[in-house]
């Protein structure tokens, strides 16, 4: 066993930058979310955000436009996927790439973009809010939901479409039957990958127009005003809804689809 | 029929990915200072965006701070990795499961207790820039790790005996068989650390010294200054990235086309 050392002590600096850098910062604001300036144990600060208007106002508000921004993106998404993975489209393999490109580049130079397009069209952006909402972070976050949609559905087995078809089904009934329930694990994968930025990215509606109703500008605002404890629990709370949709979701998700950003 | 309406799908799709940045790009090649305004072919903005030391000095700083932050999560990430792969279960699970919580975390979330735990508990000074590589760091490093490990199981580890039994010392069998069959998981976590460091505006908004300014926060400023030249210079970096990455994203497939056909 002695030849063995020299590996199993490799993993140490990282063991202890995950403690210190990863760990030690959720439990300081688990910290500082349960005690008061006095660093007293203290619930008000969760009863403070439970009963502030503004804040639970902007949880449900950031819920809702999470929620408008995934269904969006699945409905642009799927039949792009599905077209690209099942149809037999020449160079799909190349017209994918083309598709997912948009995440490598910056992407507040994008929304830049975005907006001197909207601003062009609309005249002044602040007139619809919500619908440029929806359309800055569906244009932001398009990419992550086409990927592993197209990658789930291109691994299904055509047989079994086939064999449905065969027994009498009509193309139509195939699609609902049998190749939409088997891409759920790429629609489960794609709605975390879409769903929870969606929830806390500010900075796409801040520089829409400087709009801070949004979960993630919550924490800034407390920050700013230097109460620590306030923005750890509304960190804390995010971190809980985060986990949860993920522990929940989790199982149901396509292996080779997950992870955000785990792209290349 | 059928198929007119697959192309138009898909055509309608990409055009709404790519609209903008066009549109944009077409526009920096003029003097117009909003889109909608026709006018004369210019190539003012790219002057300002090379000569202006403001924007050098920002872009500069973007991509130091992505490769020093990716240099640091790979030698981590890598070393980390092996370390885990090779340690009990208990210290592996331990591993993994850390190692999950900036992923799934949000960037928010991330920054702002990286920042509470090291600015406010820990006194550390932003100007030191520590607190921004660290940040940076927890961002990536995760990342190296995840593609590094499947890397490790897929390895012969019959190479690794060999190499002991024929009396190369451990560090040199680590250096010399290892790193090498586990490379290509180190190279994607790399360029995803580098990628993942000039993409973020979370965690450098809250660990970023007063003076200094990435790519995403100088643009998030400049989106809401009243200085149109910087605004227009911003318009010809977004087409240089865009032309970089159109060309990088290529010839990566390109390669990545040729190994799988040899393999």
């Amino acid at each position: 066993m002695k030849k063995h050392f020299s590996r199993r002590y490799l993993g140490i600096p990282y063991m202890i930058f995950l403690i210190f850098f990863v760990i030690a910062p959720v439990l300081v604001i688990l910290y500082y979310a349960l005690t008061n300036g006095k660093g007293q144990f203290t619930l008000s600060n969760l009863f403070g955000f439970f009963s502030s208007g503004y804040a639970i106002g902007t949880l449900v508000y950031s819920i809702f436009i999470a929620f408008i921004v995934t269904l969006v993106c699945l409905i642009l998404a799927y039949p792009a996927a599905y077209i690209l993975a099942k149809e037999k489209v020449r160079k799909s393999s190349v017209l994918i790439i083309l598709f997912i490109t948009p995440m490598w580049i910056n992407f507040t130079l994008r929304i830049t973009a975005l907006k001197e397009v909207l601003t062009a069209l609309e005249g002044n952006i602040s007139y619809y809010p919500f619908l440029n909402t929806v359309i800055g972070m569906t244009y932001d976050f398009l990419p992550f939901m086409i990927l592993p949609l197209y990658t789930t559905i291109s691994k299904l087995d055509d047989t079994l479409s086939e064999a449905a078809e065969d027994l009498g089904a009509g193309s139509a009934k195939v699609f609902l039957k049998v190749t939409l329930p088997l891409s759920v694990p790429g629609i489960i994968s794609g709605i975390m990958m879409v769903f929870l930025p969606a929830m806390t990215n500010y900075v796409i509606l801040d520089m829409l127009y400087n709009s801070t109703f949004i979960m993630g500008s919550l924490i800034g605002s407390y920050f700013a005003a230097y109460d620590w404890h306030s923005g750890s629990m509304i960190s804390i709370i995010l971190l809980v809804i985060i986990f949860a949709v993920n522990i929940i979701t989790d199982r149901f998700a396509d292996d080779d689809a997950k992870g955000r950003r785990a792209v290349l | 029929m059928k198929r007119m309406g697959y192309v138009l799908w898909l055509l309608i799709v990409l055009l709404f990915l790519y609209m903008p940045i066009l549109m944009l790009s077409v526009y920096s090649f003029t003097d117009s200072e909003s889109m909608g305004i026709i006018s004369g072919f210019s190539l003012d903005n790219y002057r300002t965006l090379f000569t202006s030391p403001e924007l050098r000095d920002m872009i500069i700083g973007t991509f130091a701070l992505a490769i020093v932050s990716a240099v640091i999560s790979v030698i981590l990430g890598t070393s980390g990795a092996i370390g885990a792969f090779y340690s009990k279960s208990g210290t592996k699970m331990f591993a993994d499961s850390a190692n999950q919580i900036p992923v799934v975390n949000a960037d928010v979330v991330t920054g702002f207790s990286i920042c509470i735990f090291l600015i406010v508990v820990l006194n550390m000074k932003k100007e030191t820039f520590i607190p921004l590589i660290i940040g940076h760091t927890v961002l990536s490093v995760p990342f190296v790790y995840l593609s590094v490990m499947p890397k490790l199981k897929q390895m012969d580890e019959s190479l690794y005996e060999a190499a002991l039994d024929m009396g190369a010392k451990p560090h040199a069998a680590l250096m010399k068989v290892i790193i090498p069959q586990i490379a290509p998981g180190i190279l994607s976590g790399f360029v995803m650390a580098i990628t993942l460091s000039l993409d973020d505006y979370f965690i450098t908004t809250y660990t970023k010294p007063a003076t200094f300014d990435t790519i995403s926060t100088y643009v998030v400023n400049a989106t809401k200054g009243a200085q149109t030249e910087i605004k227009t210079a911003l318009w010809a970096l977004s087409t240089v990235i865009f032309v970089i990455i159109t060309i990088a994203v290529f010839f990566m497939n390109v390669g990545a086309g040729k190994e799988k056909k040899n393999v």
